[in-house]
């Protein structure tokens, strides 16, 4: 199975342990990803709350470039927000016939064009449902028995793309249980970390949803969450120490992207992985399951 | 009504064309004012109008105090408020469009943009998002060097996880993005 394979700018640097867990766990499973050739940033929420059309444009430079390089697979990311705008982009262009010659003429400026021909897709959803619980079972070598998650999706990954349940999404519950997780219910799991606006004036509206994120999932009794983000991973993570002392308490919840949790469950390593970057760490916690 | 309050703003003589459209954008017309929106917004407490209050307004013809107001800025875009309304109103992209509108006439509250520009333009300099130079743009255009420097404790941690982005990743095709990205911004201003 081969997919175009986009991997976000968060990916590069501040969030890599994603991008390269999400690798080594495709690899694992039989899955060819195909890194875009010199792919743009999606423009995420603040070039979309500037401008529309260039927006368009930024994404469909990447479909673009997908379409041209792997014409018969869809294109994966692992980022709700680039997946959410390239998804947005993709429907948007195929809906919206003035739009659409915008978009070609400016494209073709740089001798590029977009057919519509693919289907934008979120790695999770991909081993979901393209993989599904057979073949991923198959792979599992250290079932995380015992080991208590959360599941933080996050709003972009169903919403609005519907790709899961916009109020219920399932998706994570199911490959964390598949991979031997004692998966917690956990109702805020397609609530808001406040996105952007952590970075914003007002990270206080925020904190605040994060904290209240903290809150439920300790109070549901979990060890660690996992998320299928890097905003929500960074939301969640990096400001726990900010959290605690708006509001006093005292949080040291490890984050782990699924994949890493994935990636634990198939026998993985740590480097391959991209584990001990964490601003929390998960070592002792994952240490019964690593070989 | 709804149909008569349309009526009145149409009759407001300084409305540009672009604020009689978003007066008029039928979908606003469909709202029953149930409220959803609102309940299901997480940050319509720090909200000027809640979302629900936002679309009353706009039916009043109030669009410059929707514009001035802060509501479209704490929009986090989770699109809960889309995703249940019984209306079908697409309420998280009417706020980019009131955020975008904003900006075009300078009406929003003091430095609410400057993130979102900072983030701009180095995406549309390098082709990639660069962190780093966004936070030291962002604190510098609101003339806060101090809160850059509060950062920097955190800045410290990801440097000693090798997660602090020193230089920006350029792609190659930035000439090629640059030439899209001109090419309607020119259009737009023909």
């Amino acid at each position: 199975m081969a997919y175009s394979y986009y991997p976000g700018c968060s990916q590069e640097v501040s969030t890599k342990a994603y991008d390269h867990s999400s690798r080594a766990v495709a690899k694992a499973l039989g899955i060819e990803l195909i890194e875009i050739d010199d792919w743009n940033c999606c423009g995420s929420s603040p070039s979309y709350s500037l401008r529309d059309v260039e927006s368009y444009a930024l994404n469909a430079r990447n479909l673009a470039l997908a379409e041209r390089d792997v014409p018969d697979g869809d294109l994966v990311t692992i980022c709700n927000g680039c997946f959410g705008m390239m998804d947005k982009t993709n429907r948007r262009l195929g809906d919206d016939a003035t739009l659409r010659k915008e978009v070609a003429e400016a494209l073709a400026v740089a001798d590029l064009e977009y057919r519509g021909t693919l289907t934008v897709r979120h790695l999770l959803d991909v081993l979901v449902k393209d993989l599904g619980r057979e073949k991923i079972e198959s792979k599992v070598t250290h079932p995380l028995e015992g080991l208590k998650v959360a599941p933080y999706l996050g709003c972009a990954f169903s919403r609005p793309s519907g790709i899961d349940d916009t109020e219920f999404p399932t998706a994570l519950d199911d490959l964390l249980s598949w991979i031997g997780a004692e998966v917690v219910e956990y109702p805020l799991k397609a609530a808001c970390c406040g996105g952007i606006l952590m970075m914003s004036e007002r990270q206080d509206v925020a904190l605040k949803l994060v904290h209240t994120l903290l809150t439920e999932a300790v109070r549901r009794g979990a060890t660690c969450l996992a998320t299928a983000c890097p905003l929500c991973h960074l939301n969640v993570e990096a400001y726990q120490g900010q959290v605690n002392s708006r509001f006093g308490t005292d949080f040291s919840l490890p984050v782990l992207f699924f994949t890493q949790l994935l990636g634990v469950s198939m026998g993985l390593g740590r480097q391959d992985l991209g584990l001990g970057e964490e601003l929390v760490s998960a070592k002792t916690l994952l240490a019964p399951f690593m070989t | 009504m709804p149909a008569d309050t349309v009526q009145m703003a149409r009759r407001e003589p300084e409305l540009s064309p672009e604020q009689e459209a978003i007066l008029h954008r039928p979908e606003l017309l469909k709202c029953i004012q149930c409220g959803t929106c609102s309940a299901s917004c997480p940050t319509a407490y720090a909200m000027d109008y809640t979302p629900r209050q936002i679309i009353a307004a706009l039916r009043a013809g109030r669009l410059e105090k929707v514009l001035r107001s802060n509501t479209p800025w704490l929009c986090a875009s989770c699109y809960y408020c889309t995703v249940r309304c019984p209306a079908e109103i697409q309420f998280t992209d009417l706020m980019y469009e009131l955020k975008r509108m904003a900006v075009r006439r300078s009406f929003y509250p003091r430095g609410s943009p400057a993130l979102y520009k900072a983030f701009v333009s180095t995406v549309d300099r390098y082709g990639r998002s660069a962190e780093t130079e966004l936070m030291i743009r962002y604190y510098l255009s609101r003339h806060n060097p101090l809160g850059l420097l509060k950062l920097a404790p955190f800045g410290l941690k990801m440097l000693l996880r090798k997660r602090f982005p020193l230089l920006p990743h350029r792609i190659k095709g930035r000439g090629d993005l640059h030439k899209i990205l001109d090419h309607i911004a020119q259009k737009g201003e023909a």
